[in-house]
């Protein structure tokens, strides 16, 4: 028997889907159940399986017996708009679930990179925050629990479905920027805001540096932005570097803080942009990091902002890039080798500021990996996690890579 | 216990910095909770991290077990060590390292004070946000362990959230660093400070602790608002949440514990008649924002049935009203010989519900149960006062607890929100864990302590777990 054949055998034919470009195997388990079953088998088998969501952000690259998608797990049994939570399976598109959550006067203030259809369980899984940051927190700051399944079959459930929760150890943190290493999450529970009934967006063009100091000094006033990105030229497809400023939240609030932006723009004139501009100024961002090959997080003290900055533009060039000074949070986008990667991860080190690879091709993720240089005593830590929640190996996730 | 261990733990603290006498030990044998109590064979109080290294070694070349402990002030009974176990105390490092204004973080040791650590960083104009009501005690190395929260918890986040770095002394004595200074979530690898942060004291020992400063708020408002019953009051909660306010605090307390607040020192001027009051917070950088939306507030809670709304005309007004909440759990104090503090919390919606669930409970018990508790949050507080000399009594308290922690945890709850499971609620463990979940948490502390010697007999029911294979080798001794 073929591994399809017992995976047909195992799941039904409606979990198998067509093959992708390079011929392995691909599941749609149907529950959550259903992905411990193949799991435990795969584990049992030896089978190297990789994870998949809808397919939009990591490449479909690694090698392995089967892949695993989460795509058909995309109910959302649970929103409450009264307690603002709510519970959807790992495999629903960011953008269904948004739109079911807006149908019900509730958001999910996060505004991962990617396509708008990548799935829940990819942004959980590599922790990709995006400008929102800025304001609401990193990824984890919005996860109430998961469900994750382990690269033996077994289901662990972590967290619950309330505001506060410290029974037990966290796990899901653990799940939270794990990159799959610790297994498949299938099930999300969710802290929600009210949709914001003001949400405008003002841009600022100018000079790297001079924007650095405008973004300095809106902190420094105290506003409090949903998202404060500075943006490159060629990501934000303007002539200089742009200085994005979202303001989102009570009216009374958003008012107030559009009077303190302009004392706050050093002389600049922030434009203000229709709503329509402002979606699709945000949508380009987020799409722009899905288009070139490699993709990469850096995180620092927000007074080094600026060097990393340059950095970045020695040692890769300017390529595509979106930051949130205030956050300390670097993303750059565009093409690098693995030579160059690493030397970077090396040189960032030295600064303790880690490097996370988001995404990239499979040579240059395989070898570079997602984490590495890890500081004192991290290694075997990571390593003993590893293996208590994959001890077969079965899920193909270049973690420290070679 | 080893001969030796006693002489050698003095020689690396000093003679004075080792309790050995039991009359000395039995002053550790609790924490903020009566109903438990352990005494230790051996206190040993380090001055500085080189001392808590050198102890830590030594106690694991010898295969001791032992359990970190701050202030003392937990509520789970977390802090407690049995006989064979020594307790590490770490009050005596109380320095604060650094505060970096221009990136809004501090570096401190175990042992600084929680409203210390908040005094510090107001010159700066920066805040350590969480703030338990222990906080004039309670140290930030507790509050890491047990991922404290506090009043404005609501808006701020609780601990978990202002912690971006550790440098973390693991039972084989050997050093590790979590996280970066910059907080960004990877660390350098997956977050591994997220999951030591509320491990309570089961993966090590936190010597050096980076956390995240947030700016001083401009303008407060602070609204005292009474009720005329609980479920109203609660369904009041409700309202403002749904409208999408989210207020720096949203507190409740009922009769039973407004009338000992007004009957002790810290009266704040609450109604005694009211069956309930919420004090609600907004706070935030422009004063015509934050009064617009206390206005907003005032006008929710009056919609839902509120008998007055009072603003506080002072800053003196609000410190009295913020001690009165605060000081509540002492003041609590006159009612009875002992006091149980529960936790549990609710989704918020089910506060009514629940709140009226627990009254009854009270009732059928002839239990005295004064509520105090982070509403916003769901985060109830059922508070038991008892004599816990009276055998009868104290089994009704034990049976009355866990009918209260069946009553949140049937409402989609959980059993403890910001006071830990210590060994007080490992029996409720098993009510919202499965067997292999409960499993795979043991086996992650196996990673970080394979011999289980850090707080042993804490967090986790081991009866209650299926097997997980060990993952990391034991230590050679």
């Amino acid at each position: 028997m073929t591994i399809l054949d017992k995976v047909t055998a195992l799941l039904g034919e409606g979990a198998v889907l067509e093959a992708g470009t390079d011929r392995v195997p691909r599941v749609a388990p149907g529950s959550p159940d259903a992905v411990a079953l193949l799991l435990g088998t795969a584990h049992q088998e030896g089978w190297r399986v990789r994870i998949e969501g809808a397919g939009t952000w990591l490449q479909s690259d690694a090698p392995a017996d089967l892949a695993l998608t989460t795509r058909r797990l995309d109910r959302v049994p649970a929103i409450e708009p009264s307690d603002l939570t709510a519970t959807a399976e790992a495999g629903i598109g960011l953008d269904q679930l948004r739109q079911q959550l807006a149908d019900r006067g509730a958001w999910l203030a996060i505004d991962p990179p990617g396509l708008a259809g990548r799935t829940l369980g990819s942004v959980v899984a590599t922790a990709t925050a995006g400008p929102l940051r800025h304001g609401f927190g990193p990824i984890k700051d919005h996860l109430l629990g998961v469900t994750f399944v382990t690269g033996d079959g077994r289901m662990v459930q972590s967290g619950g479905r309330v505001m506060k929760n410290v029974a037990g150890y966290d796990l899901t943190r653990l799940q939270a920027g794990g990159f799959g290493a610790f297994g498949v999450i299938v099930l999300v529970h969710l802290r929600l805001r009210t949709l914001p009934r003001a949400d405008i967006t003002y841009v600022l063009e100018g000079a790297r540096e001079d924007l650095t100091q405008v973004g300095e000094d809106i902190a420094a006033a105290g506003l409090t932005p949903a998202a404060l990105e500075l943006v490159s030229p060629a990501l934000a497809r303007r002539e200089r570097w742009v200085l994005a400023v979202r303001l989102a939240g009570s009216p009374a609030l958003v008012a107030a803080d559009e009077a303190g932006l302009g004392a706050a723009s050093g002389g600049g004139r922030f434009t203000p942009l229709r709503a329509e501009e402002a979606h699709a100024f945000w949508m380009r961002l987020a799409e722009g990091f899905a288009v070139r090959p490699v993709t990469f997080r850096i995180g620092g003290v927000p007074t080094a902002s600026d060097e990393l900055l340059d950095l970045l533009q020695h040692q890769l060039g300017d390529e595509w890039i979106s930051a949130s000074p205030a956050a300390g949070a670097i993303r750059w986008t565009g093409d690098a080798s693995i030579d160059r990667l690493q030397r970077l991860r090396r040189t960032l080190a030295g600064l303790e500021v880690p490097l996370t690879l988001e995404r990239a091709p499979w040579p240059q993720r395989g070898a570079v990996g997602h984490f590495g240089a890890y500081r004192e005593g991290v290694g075997p830590l990571v390593a003993g996690l590893r293996r208590t929640f994959d001890p077969g190996g079965a899920l193909v996730v270049a973690t420290e890579g070679t | 216990m080893f001969p030796t261990l006693a002489r050698d733990l003095a020689a690396i603290v000093g003679e004075t910095h080792l309790r050995q006498a039991r009359a000395e030990r039995v002053t550790y044998s609790m924490d903020g909770l009566p109903t438990h109590r352990r005494v230790p064979d051996l206190v040993v109080l380090p001055g500085s991290r080189e001392e808590v290294i050198a102890v830590v070694r030594l106690l694991a070349a010898l295969g001791v077990p032992f359990v970190p402990r701050g202030a003392g002030t937990g509520l789970s009974g977390g802090a407690l060590a049995d006989e064979g176990s020594v307790l590490l105390v770490l009050t005596r490092l109380n320095r604060i390292l650094e505060i970096d204004k221009n990136n809004r973080r501090a570096v401190v040791e175990p042992g600084v004070v929680n409203a210390k650590l908040g005094a510090a960083a107001k010159p700066h104009g920066l805040q350590y946000a969480p703030d338990p009501s222990s906080q004039s005690a309670c140290t930030i190395g507790g509050n890491v362990a047990e991922n404290a929260g506090g009043p404005h918890c609501l808006k701020y986040g609780v601990t978990a959230n202002h912690i971006l770095a550790l440098e973390v002394l693991l039972a084989d004595g050997s050093l590790v660093e979590l996280g970066s200074p910059g907080g960004e979530p990877g660390g350098g690898g997956p977050d591994l400070v997220g999951v030591f942060v509320g491990s309570e004291g089961n993966f090590g020992v936190a010597t050096k602790i980076t956390v995240r400063l947030t700016p001083l708020p401009r303008a407060i408002r602070t609204l005292l608002a009474d009720f005329s019953s609980i479920r109203t009051a609660g369904e009041a909660v409700s309202a403002i949440i749904a409208a999408g306010i989210v207020p720096a605090a949203l507190e409740m307390m009922d009769q039973s514990c407004i009338c000992a607040v007004e009957d002790s020192v810290y009266a704040a001027g609450y109604p005694r008649d009211a069956a309930a009051i919420l004090l609600v917070e907004l706070d935030g950088r422009d004063t015509g924002a934050v009064e617009a939306e206390a206005d907003a507030v005032a006008d929710l809670l009056r919609k839902a049935g509120a008998r007055s709304v009072r603003t506080a005309a002072s800053e003196a007004e609000r410190e009295r009203l913020w001690q009165g909440r605060k000081k509540a759990f002492g003041a609590m104090g006159r009612l009875s010989r002992d006091l149980v503090v529960q936790d549990a919390v609710v989704p918020r919606s089910a506060l009514p519900h629940v709140l009226d669930t627990i009254s009854t409970i009270a009732k059928n018990y002839g239990l005295v149960v004064s509520n105090v508790f982070h509403a916003g949050d769901g985060n109830l507080h059922p508070n038991i006062s008892f004599d816990a000399t009276n055998p009868t009594l104290k089994h009704s308290v034990e049976v009355a607890s866990a009918e209260i922690m069946a009553t949140c945890i049937a409402a989609g709850g959980t059993i403890t929100g910001e006071h830990g499971v210590g060994i007080d609620k490992l029996r409720y463990m098993p009510l919202i864990f499965d067997a292999e979940s409960l499993g795979a948490m043991l086996a992650v502390r196996r990673v970080f302590d394979p011999d289980e010697r850090v707080n042993p007999g804490k967090v986790v029911p081991l009866h209650a777990c299926r097997e997980w294979v060990s993952a990391r080798p034991r230590a050679v001794a």
